[in-house]
């Protein structure tokens, strides 16, 4: 393998990676800018999802349908805990927001627990997912999950890019997120824009479930904990609630971690992958709190 | 007298601790065991979050960091060479005794705390919280690949079981006390003048980072006291265990109670004990005489995570809010004029 074929390899490892963390961390963002809410529980829509889809598949459902019907029932799913968690705390302190969410993982994990049992369940494929493709004699490899990531990612983001430019709700879920209170003040449904937020930022975690689950071929109830931990670097480097910090955010993250796995492992530091990661977070805190794309906080006192 | 109840309240708490473990069976002592644990490390937790309104996540971090460190101090040298050969040679030799070990994981945390609460205290509200987060996920990151002195992923064993509930309630006292010093002391109302506004309360002369850091550093100085005791009760544990279960349970005793209120942190983690030792019992399935309810497992989390919940919702400041049950007699800590959470 060569040094070209080599990079090659690792650019499609680091977009795969890179979309997934893009597509959940979005959602994170789009939460952040219009209720300031840190919100813990979006890593458990991705296991809603995944879940959705298993039961549906089991239940006999084709398994495309079974995937929209996954992704609905994850998008009912945010719908609730808005209505019953967070609408109720919202204006609250930011720290009481944040423990509401801490307490729904918790929630929502143990659910998946009881229903499904803590075991990591099998999650089936049809054959053409797991098809592969081979460039340069199999020296470059990937499969259709990478390419499946890669596109609906890319189509999620293209909507999510069109939704808020050219709809009602999406202008006003821009002005929402500008200030909330005033954009109430001049008659935006904000209880309206809220709940479309959550429905697209909790489909989208159902669907990085999926992709999730499809990659590493099980689902168990704690599988949204890293995901999440890993977009909240992603939305918090590319800068927190804004949408195009979270995209940036999400791949470049992604590449970083393709980056650091590839190094020689002499050096030792491949499995201090999430350690570098966190310490980059916390220097991004420290040095740039709006991110790269530079989004205006109050970050430090 | 001035302490007649501090004294009368001290002697009720030693006749207990010297009856119960004669008493009560063991089941009991070993619940009384994690919950005073529990007490100390609840307690810390507030005095940064409740009272300094550095809302940490990582407290579990530091707990890790007294566990191991205290359990590689106290191992005996037979088993350091059984369990942990590649040890240096400064740690492999000797073995401490259980007090001196104690100390000094917590002295180990003060310091670590320390040095990352330089930058980190800079941070405010949801930052603060994501970023001690993050210390967390690093702490459980190295504990696992730092296999020389941890065993890594596997379980660490071996360690003396040297937490008694008398060890364990000494500490609580001795924590219990100094924080409360600390927390209503002339300093102690400066870190709640940082919580309030932190440009106010530069305003009138106080120090925002140093104050903020020091209440972090004496947190995590009770966090590793309290990771040394339960690794002395577990005897053996794994990075796992310390992790974000743990941290949510420690959150949940604390704003069940009340952040800013030692009284509150005691008595959130006595009621979520109680809660949770009953709710497993009843997960395990009972029966009625007529109708037998099958064990649910997981459904005493849930129950709590509920609780949880009510509770931001209902009463954000805890059941205690900001009052306190004072042991000492005329002296400023229950009437002092208080600081309101929400103006």
């Amino acid at each position: 393998m060569n040094f070209l074929e080599y990079t090659f390899q690792q650019i499609i490892n680091a977009v795969s990676q890179g979309s997934m963390f893009a597509l959940v961390a979005v959602g994170l963002s789009i939460i952040f800018s219009l209720l300031r809410l840190t919100n813990f529980a979006h890593g458990d829509m991705m296991m809603v999802g995944a879940f959705g889809t298993l039961v549906m598949q089991l239940a006999g459902v084709p398994f495309l349908l079974a995937v929209l019907l996954g992704i609905v029932i994850s998008a009912v799913v945010g719908i609730i805990i808005e209505r019953i968690a967070y609408r109720p705390v919202r204006g609250a302190p930011d720290v009481t927001m944040l423990l509401t969410s801490v307490a729904l993982t918790y929630i929502l994990e143990n659910l998946g627990i009881l229903l499904f049992t803590s075991s990591p369940r099998n999650f089936p494929l049809p054959d053409w997912m797991n098809a592969s493709f081979n460039l340069a004699d199999g020296r470059i490899s990937f499969t259709s999950i990478n390419l499946l990531t890669f596109g609906l990612t890319l189509l999620a983001l293209l909507f999510l890019a069109w939704f808020v430019r050219n709809t009602q709700v999406g202008l006003g879920m821009r002005a929402a997120a500008e200030d909330l209170t005033a954009s109430y003040l001049v008659g935006i449904n904000v209880n309206t824009v809220i709940v479309v937020a959550f429905v697209m930022a909790s489909s989208f975690a159902g669907l990085a479930g999926v992709l999730w689950a499809a990659q590493a071929g099980v689902v168990e109830p704690h599988m949204g904990f890293t995901p999440l931990l890993k977009a909240f670097v992603a939305a918090i480097i590319g800068g927190f609630g804004s949408i195009p910090g979270a995209i940036i955010g999400g791949f470049v993250l992604g590449a970083l971690e393709v980056f650091i796995q590839s190094l020689p492992s002499e050096w030792g530091l491949g499995a201090y992958r999430d350690a570098i990661v966190f310490t980059l977070l916390i220097a991004f805190l420290l040095f740039r709190p709006g991110g790269i794309v530079g989004v205006k906080q109050e970050v430090k006192l | 007298m001035k302490y007649s109840r501090l004294i009368i309240a001290l002697g009720a708490l030693l006749a207990f601790t010297l009856l119960v473990p004669n008493i009560l069976p063991q089941y009991f002592v070993r619940v009384l065991i994690v919950m005073g644990i529990n007490i100390i490390l609840v307690a810390s937790l507030g005095l940064s979050n409740g009272f300094t309104g550095v809302f940490s996540l990582g407290h579990v971090g530091f707990m890790a960091l007294g566990a191991y460190s205290s359990g590689i101090l106290t191992l005996e040298v037979s088993k350091k060479l059984a369990y942990l050969p590649d040890l240096p040679g400064f740690l492999a030799g000797y073995n401490l005794p259980f007090l001196p070990a104690t100390i000094l994981a917590g002295l180990l945390c003060a310091a670590v705390a320390f040095l990352i609460g330089i930058p980190l205290m800079r941070l405010s509200g949801n930052y603060v919280s994501v970023a001690t987060l993050g210390f967390l996920v690093i702490v459980n990151n190295v504990l696992i690949n730092a296999e020389t002195l941890t065993r890594g992923a596997r379980t660490f064993t071996g360690i003396p079981d040297f937490t008694t509930l008398a060890w364990v309630m000494a500490w609580m006292v001795v924590s219990l006390i100094v924080l409360s010093r600390i927390a209503y002391s002339p300093f102690g109302r400066a870190m709640r003048a940082t919580r309030e506004d932190g440009i106010a309360a530069q305003g009138v002369g106080i120090q925002v980072l140093p104050t903020r850091l020091i209440a972090f550093t004496i947190g995590a100085f009770f966090a590793g006291i309290g990771g040394a005791l339960y690794a002395h009760y577990l005897v053996s544990f794994s990075p796992a265990t310390f992790y974000i279960a743990m941290m949510v349970t420690q959150l949940t005793m604390l704003v069940l109670g009340g952040q800013a209120s030692l009284t509150g942190a005691t008595l959130g983690v006595v009621i979520v004990t109680i809660l949770s030792e009953l709710l497993r019992n009843l997960e395990r399935g009972f029966n009625l005489g007529f109708v037998k309810l099958p064990a649910v497992f997981g459904a005493s989390q849930i129950a709590l995570g509920l609780i949880f919940i009510l509770v931001m919702v209902f009463r954000p400041q805890g059941l205690f809010g900001d009052n306190e049950i004072s042991f000492v007699a005329n002296q400023a800590d229950g009437n002092e004029p208080r600081v309101q959470d929400h103006p």
